[in-house]
């Protein structure tokens, strides 16, 4: 009697398990091709590295713990949950007991269950009561029914760890009343409270407690399992495998589909993102896998500034895109349009790709290709900003996104002080180093101090250097991640063309987004380094050394402000300090938010152009956070971060007290020959 | 609704440095890159918003060359339908008037309910979208910045007027119309658009196949003849102001205010 009613409670809780389950995977079907399954020791690895890493990350550290806490007691009580289902069909005792190693065991499982609903009980008030800004449902998004889900569902797993010690505790009440003898117990263990408080029962009170229990407990379980692929418990099951088939090469960009070659995506009926079925199966998977934890938009500065882009919701809105269009009852609908759909356009426009979300994200959900894709799908649809056009149409015509004459491209070079010299390649002239100077450092008047700055550290290492002048174009680095694949991969052809044909043997770059699209996007370059690695190596050879600060700079306090295309994409974040604390006497401190949580300047590129719904400038935010780190001059390391750390010191009204300089600049300034 | 938009290939002004030759004759072209003139393009625009909404087609049109094709691909990338290419040795030098009497000859051959022209172009006078309309003897509006498709005899077309108001009118099909900038927000041209049309057919016609005789277009029928280009000499007056921020934007109140320009 009693196995019918569990083999039925079992039967109906698989049942309906493996059928939402299977509806739920039924978009993932339909979805684009996903990534290859390759690098499998990598995968590994990044499944076993990256969830203790990133839980318990600075600020996270009390709530990481005790999420990984709870992870490891379900884990270790794994074979327990199976074992107690099938003591249902055995007469109600557990399994096992009669082996040493099965006493072992339940040991570890009585400690476990405590651990687990202690960790349950802390996580529940602690979502009770504390109420980070992370957690906040912005009104445009409705009531929040976050805080309220996550106290339930915390709730469900403590109750279930704690009718499990009942159900333990009542069998060893049962059979210490019926005077046999029982597994043994570790005192102060929930199991021996259990036990304790129920001693004083009959034998058979305690096995009518102990059916009981056993009852509402495997209701109780079936019960928390089918809650798994509802709302944010799904990261339980799509976690590890979001995990597992995540992005493994920093700063580079899925192409336009997996399997399809670059010379053959012109030929793609569409492009990019344009309805949910155009998600790849692992962006799918990502949307299940949000824990909604909010540590993204906590991090992101388009959130910060007030931008019409939370990345968590990028996440809820598809999962609820995916739970509402493939529903468990009736027919699914499919292509509804996205853009204006559940994301508006302002919102894909907002995000200035600097990976701060995805350097958060405990199950390491990737937004940045998401964002890709769909504005390559509203590249495609012709949904472009007026303001992101003209720079658009410049490139295409003059490889620059101010529409400057190729012919001025090395005109700075008319100013370089008299005894540094750089060669221009484009008359067919070779040289050992190519210097990628790329638009901004090239035309712009300010910026083009930082092209003389790398050229005068260049000639003082004694390097054989040159420009591709006229023939260099754009990196493009921004024109692939504003969806323009078809002009990027036009910019990226020449480029490699020129470059190879240069014979240079390897690329020097002041301009990180020109190190990235290098590095990432191009195939076949010789090795690029970024000016301060180029610098750190020279010091390290003592080709070139630094001289003091001048006395009037010795009392500044430097501090460095990391490039998200130098730092979190492509993980430069010693260089640069080496080289600052090379200098003798300069004094640098770091700011709160420095290395992988750097915040970023507003955006490089094309995002110089983009005119975004925002409340402040992020650079603004940027120089408030190095004040109060106490420095007055902010080195960047990137063209792009310089103008908008210029433009936000003025904006702030801290022209005379803060300063910023580029680490090239600073470098030249100090740099003799060693 | 059938819709013929005339569109122009003219030399991009933001992305040149526009040099006059050193005989006066016409601008340095050597390095020049051109576009469609970027009135033209929010006509074209119009014409395909307006035929998403009421259906019909968008042709587009343009007198020039070869390379003229690039600017009516583009347009066609947009989403115009067919393209046409005017061309011949014999409309090279036509002042206006000459090319408003070639796009009326092709507007004969078609069967059009609307003729848009841009307001202007880079490198124009804005003088062929009138011209055109009293040839063709059909209602004008010029400096269009609102169409609404009443019915299919009438559009109500808004005009911007001095000082920034605006006029709404009602105007008999068909008819011709110039685009101000600003009546929509153009659409992106991607390179994978353009690509998508490269192929196909551009039907080019000449002066015969117009019907056109020499004496009505070309450098002789051109009674507006070109005498120089130059560059203004610099004049007097202007005065650069400097020091920091502050200091330049408080010498500033003080000149706007010294002359009377804030109280």
């Amino acid at each position: 009697m009693k196995a019918i009613l569990a083999l039925i409670i079992v039967a109906a809780g698989v049942a309906a398990f493996v059928y939402v389950l299977a509806k739920r995977m039924a978009p993932l079907f339909r979805a684009a091709q996903g990534p290859q399954l390759d690098r499998i020791g990598e995968r590994l690895f990044a499944l076993y590295h990256f969830p203790h890493h990133r839980m318990p990350r600075p600020g996270y550290e009390t709530i990481g713990y005790t999420h990984i806490t709870i992870i490891l007691s379900l884990v270790a009580l794994s074979i327990h949950v199976l074992m107690l289902i099938y003591s249902g069909f055995t007469g109600l005792e557990m399994p096992g007991t009669e082996w040493t190693i099965g006493v072992v065991y339940s040991v570890i499982a009585d400690i476990a269950l405590t651990v687990l609903l202690a960790a349950c009980i802390f996580a529940a008030v602690r979502r009770g009561y504390a109420r980070p800004a992370r957690y906040e449902v912005p009104e445009k998004y409705g009531k929040d029914k976050s805080r309220p889900m996550a106290i339930l569902l915390i709730s469900v797993l403590g109750a279930i760890a704690l009718l499990d010690m009942i159900f333990l505790g009542s069998a060893a009440a049962a059979a210490q009343a019926a005077g046999e003898t029982y597994r043994y117990i570790l005192p102060l263990t929930g199991t021996w409270f259990a036990a304790f408080i129920m001693s004083g029962l009959s034998a058979s009170a305690a096995g009518t407690v102990n059916t009981l229990v056993y009852f509402i407990l495997l209701i109780g379980i079936f019960v928390f399992i089918n809650l798994v692929p509802f709302d944010r418990l799904f990261h339980m099951l799509t976690g590890p495998a979001t995990v597992f088939f995540k992005k493994l090469d920093k700063g580079s960009v899925k192409p336009v589909q997996w399997g399809v070659d670059d010379e053959k995506v012109a030929d793609l009926e569409s492009f990019g993102v344009k309805t949910f079925e155009d998600f790849t199966w692992k962006h799918i998977l990502d949307f299940y896998s949000c824990a909604d934890c909010g540590r993204c938009s906590e991090h992101c500065p388009a959130n910060a500034v007030g931008r019409p882009l939370s990345p968590r919701f990028i996440s809820l809105k598809g999962r609820n895109y995916a739970f509402s269009h493939y529903p468990l009852k009736g027919p699914m609908v499919k292509g509804e349009p996205l853009i204006g759909g559940i994301y508006e356009e302002d919102e894909i426009w907002s995000c200035t790709t600097c990976g701060a979300c995805e350097e958060e994200c405990p199950v390491t959900i990737e937004y940045i290709d998401k964002i890709v894709d769909l504005r390559r799908g509203m590249v495609d649809e012709g949904m472009v900003p007026q303001s992101l056009q003209k720079p658009l149409n410049a490139l295409g015509k003059r490889g620059n996104p101010w529409g400057k004459m190729e012919k001025k491209r090395a005109e700075w070079t008319k100013d370089l002080p008299e005894d540094v010299k750089i060669k221009d390649l484009s008359g067919g002239d070779t040289a050992e180093t190519l210097y990628f100077v790329d638009s901004i450092t090239s035309y712009d008047d300010r910026m083009a101090d930082l092209a003389r700055a790398t050229t005068t550290v260049l000639s003082a290492a004694g390097t054989d250097a040159g420009i591709l002048g006229k023939n260099e174009k754009d990196s493009a680095n921004e024109v692939r991640r504003f969806g323009e694949e078809m002009l990027f991969q036009e910019l990226r052809n020449h480029n490699t063309d020129m470059i190879l044909e240069s014979g240079a043997t390897n690329i020097v770059t002041s301009d990180p987004h020109a190190l990235n699209a290098l590095k990432k996007d191009y195939k076949d370059m010789p090795p690029v380094e970024h000016i301060s690695e180029f610098t750190l190596r020279q010091l390290k050879s003592n080709a070139i050394a630094f001289k003091p600060l001048d006395d009037s700079e010795k009392d500044k306090i430097y501090t460095f402000h990391d490039p998200c295309y130098l730092g979190r994409h492509n993980e430069i974040y010693d260089a640069p300090r080496e080289v600052m604390d090379a200098i003798p006497g300069l004094k640098r401190v770091d700011m709160d938010r420095c290395r992988d949580r750097s915040f970023c300047c507003g955006g490089g590129g094309l995002m110089l152009f983009y005119e975004p719904e925002e409340e402040q400038r992020m650079g603004v935010l940027r120089v408030e956070m190095a004040k109060e780190a106490g420095a007055t001059v902010i080195v960047t390391g990137c063209p792009f971060c310089l103008v908008n750390m210029e433009d936000a010191i003025k904006v702030a009204g801290l022209e005379g007290q803060m300063e910023a300089i580029d680490l090239s600049e600073l470098i030249a300034r100090q740099v003799q020959k060693g | 609704m059938e819709i013929l938009v005339c569109v122009k290939r003219v030399p991009d002004t933001s992305e040149n440095e526009i040099e006059v030759n050193s005989d006066g004759t016409d601008i340095e072209r050597d390095d020049l890159v051109y576009s469609v003139n970027e009135w033209d393009n929010y006509a074209v625009e119009e014409a395909i918003q307006i035929k998403d909404k009421v259906g019909g087609s968008v042709t587009v049109v343009t007198v020039g060359d070869e390379e003229s094709e690039e600017v009516l691909r583009r347009e066609m990338a947009m989403g115009a339908d067919n393209g046409i290419l005017l061309e011949d040795d014999a409309f090279e030098g036509s002042d206006g008037k000459g090319i408003a009497a070639i796009l009326k000859a092709a507007v004969e051959k078609g069967n059009y309910d609307l003729i848009l022209t841009g307001a202007q172009a880079d490198d124009g006078a804005a003088q062929v979208g009138g011209m055109l309309a009293a040839m063709l003897d059909l209602p004008y509006a010029s400096l269009v910045n609102f169409i609404d498709v009443s019915d299919d005899k009438k559009l109500k077309v808004g005009r911007e007027i001095e000082g920034g108001n605006q006029e709404m009118n009602e105007i008999e099909l068909p008819c011709v119309l110039s685009i101000q900038t600003g009546i929509n927000e153009p659409r992106y041209v991607g390179i994978r658009g353009i690509r998508k049309v490269a192929s196909v057919e551009i039907p080019t016609h000449g002066a015969s196949d117009l019907g056109l005789g020499a004496d009505a277009v070309g450098a002789g029928a051109a009674k507006v003849k070109r005498l120089d280009y130059f560059v203004p000499e610099l004049g007097e007056g202007a005065e650069m102001l400097e020091g920091s921020t502050e200091e330049k934007v408080a010498k500033l109140i003080e000149l706007l205010k010294a002359k009377g320009g804030i109280k």
